[in-house]
């Protein structure tokens, strides 16, 4: 990381510290309280929106992991997440379990897909991995439809009960923000640790260069699967929560498009950076919102049959532009912009440090 | 087992094989010559289709006016595409590669529901000439006796463009190497140009068929297409000659697994067909043996 000149690090744990100054300490501390605060002062359909992108952010931290940090591209995001959501739902309707005893189960068992869908990383990368992701896109969420139709209500909505937590009912989106919300923090803070550990290291030397990795002792097949495990897992937290935030789950929801936005988010916030995941959720889910405004603007000026189709095709042409953009002319993506920005107030009015 | 019914579905296995075929030899052009995997295809052949059918219904002209005037239009988005996405970002990471695909897959879907709506979109009646054939106690659709055909003639077409031709030569030449190509003095970024105006007008030519077998759905169509990745993993990356023996295998697996165990796992076996090839032999059954493994 740069320093300003003339500043120093005059021990290892300096030089690891994220949080260094206390200006930065008291920000950080501004910033969470104000976080916090959040339902207090903003009006609820902007909340459900927030709580959204809570949600997204887990799951967009996992293909961070998977895809940024060890090159291991995945379009099975959403299907991960749907084995959580409905092993937390099931565990919860039929077994009568506590969701925070089923959540754990749910994330287990996202993790456990996730490595067997990595198995194939053995053999192949690039395209070919993508592939296998693809098809584990299809075939997990015809395996909730078609193997225990009974239970998971095959195509139909599986409705999910209200949780409550030390006997206070989660009931509405102000309260299960600071679950939600908790969570978002606490994925986004421990992604940003992994990378401090040998393991996030490892992660990034098997992308990087796997052949060096191997000589240097890094067990390349290994770090992979662990890196599909973790992205997995948290994809499991994600579809948990995101089962309680919708209150019904349906195989629908997990579809290869959600995967793909997901990656897409990644791309727009910048690789392997995990700011930079946030701000692409950030700024994809406020566009999307966007357009459910604009959407019905310009439909309103075309008679109603037209108005729908615009409405629903903007979504998918504002999300493509906005990914292309930045593939071709930013392809560090936002965290790129961000970081001028900040180098530009930290040095002005000076041309250089 | 009964004769007549494994015909049939042998018969019907085949007949959709050949549109997985012809979506399939769509990509392999592609990533022959360039290196990338076009996501993408699903929506650029249902675009196709739908030009198509609009171009009949709306102008109310021939198919045999329509059709060449569909693929040509394709072949002009093919070329749009090479141009302002793909040319920007030449020798990028895969990743970057895999993204913009998919990125441009989702802004031709957005562009195909504005003006097409959601709603399944239907040739006209009988537009192409021909009846349903019966062939003894088997029954063969014309529209994909069509698409077989089409897939048939591509193949011929497009192997004797690559052997025969000194645009195809270049075009070997250009997969082979990019820098070796470019020393050679040809210009690779032409040679990129007519691989994906070929390729937008083949995978046209399926959207076209698949439309006038089961109609055009934004969301549905390009589902379809994506059947046809396990296909060329099967024949093999960059084998036109395995695109189309291993759409017409998955095809026929298809059909059998859905005929045969149930009818449910006829979705998705062309999936399980896919995880299988990728990891007993990646390389699929023609392809070249490169794939780096580590």
């Amino acid at each position: 990381m740069w320093r300003p000149c003339g500043v120093f690090d005059d021990s290892y744990v300096a030089e690891m510290t994220i949080v260094r100054t206390w200006p930065q300490r008291i920000m950080t501390i501004v910033g969470l309280v104000i976080l916090f605060l959040m339902p207090l002062y903003v009006p609820g359909y902007i909340l459900n929106t927030v709580n959204h992108i809570a949600i997204t952010i887990i799951a967009v931290q996992g293909v961070n992991i998977l895809s940024g940090m060890t090159g291991q591209i995945t379009l099975g995001q959403a299907s991960f997440m749907a084995v959580g959501a409905y092993t937390t739902t099931l565990l919860i309707k039929f077994a009568g379990w506590n969701f925070w005893m089923a959540m754990p189960i749910g994330v287990a068992a996202a993790g456990f897909v996730g490595i067997i869908v990595g198995l194939p990383s053995l053999r192949v990368k690039g395209f070919y991995l993508a592939l296998a992701t693809v098809a584990a896109q299809f075939i997990i969420p015809w395996l909730i439809i078609n193997v225990r139709p009974d239970l998971t209500g095959g195509t139909d909505t599986l409705t999910v009960p209200m949780i409550s937590i030390f006997g206070m009912k989660l009931d509405t989106q102000g309260k299960l923000f600071y679950v939600f919300m908790t969570a978002a923090v606490l994925v986004t803070a421990g992604t940003r640790n992994i990378l401090r550990t040998r393991l996030g290291r490892a992660f990034i030397m098997v992308r990087d260069n796997d052949r060096s990795a191997e000589i240097l002792g890094v067990s390349v097949f290994k770090y992979k699967l662990l890196s599909f495990f973790v992205c997995a897992m948290l994809a499991g937290l994600a579809g948990s929560l995101y089962a309680v935030w919708m209150r019904g789950i349906a195989p629908d929801h997990f579809s290869l498009h959600e995967s793909i936005w997901y990656l897409g988010m990644v791309i727009v916030g910048g690789m392997g950076n995990v700011a930079g995941a946030v701000f692409g959720v950030i700024l994809i889910r406020s566009l999307s919102l966007l357009v459910t405004y604009i959407g019905p603007m310009i439909g309103g000026m075309l008679p109603s049959a037209q108005a729908i189709a615009v409405e629903s095709g903007l979504g998918p042409i504002v999300f493509g532009l906005v990914v292309l953009a930045f593939l071709i002319f930013e392809p560090k993506g936002l965290s790129r912009i961000w970081e001028r920005v900040r180098d530009f107030y930290r040095l002005w009015p000076y041309p250089y440090k | 087992m009964d004769f007549a019914i494994f015909a049939q579905y042998l018969a019907s296995g085949l007949l959709n094989g050949g549109l997985y075929a012809l979506i399939g030899v769509s990509l392999v052009i592609i990533y022959k010559a360039t290196k990338v995997f076009n996501f993408a295809v699903g929506a650029m052949m249902t675009l196709g289709g739908m030009i198509c059918v609009s171009l009949m219904t709306v102008f109310g002209m021939p198919i045999w006016f329509a059709l060449p005037l569909a693929i040509m239009a394709s072949g002009v988005l093919g070329f749009f595409v090479d141009k302002t996405i793909m040319r920007p970002l030449l020798a990028q990471p895969i990743i970057t590669l895999i993204m913009a695909t998919l990125a441009f897959d989702s802004i031709l879907y957005g562009l195909t529901l504005v003006f097409w709506t959601g709603y399944t979109i239907s040739f006209p009646m009988d537009s192409l000439p021909g009846k349903v054939i019966f062939l003894g106690p088997v029954f063969l659709s014309h529209e994909l006796m069509y698409g077989f055909g089409a897939a048939i003639i591509c193949f011929v077409a497009v192997g004797f463009l690559f052997n025969k031709t000194m645009i195809g030569l270049r075009m070997r030449a250009t997969a082979d190497s990019h820098e070796v190509a470019m020393a050679l003095g040809i210009d690779i970024t032409k040679i990129f140009s007519w691989t994906w105006v070929l390729a937008a007008m083949v995978g046209a030519l399926a959207g076209i068929f698949l439309g006038h077998r089961v109609g055009l759905q934004a969301s549905v169509t390009s589902a379809l297409a994506f059947k046809a990745l396990p296909a060329i993993i099967l024949g093999g990356l960059d084998s036109i000659g395995g695109a189309i023996i291993g759409g017409l295998l998955v095809g026929v697996i298809e059909k059998m697994a859905g005929g045969y165990i149930d009818p449910k796992i006829a979705e998705i076996s062309p999936y399980i067909i896919l995880l299988m090839v990728l990891v007993v032999r990646p390389e699929g059954l023609f392809g070249e043996k490169r794939i780096e493994r580590v």
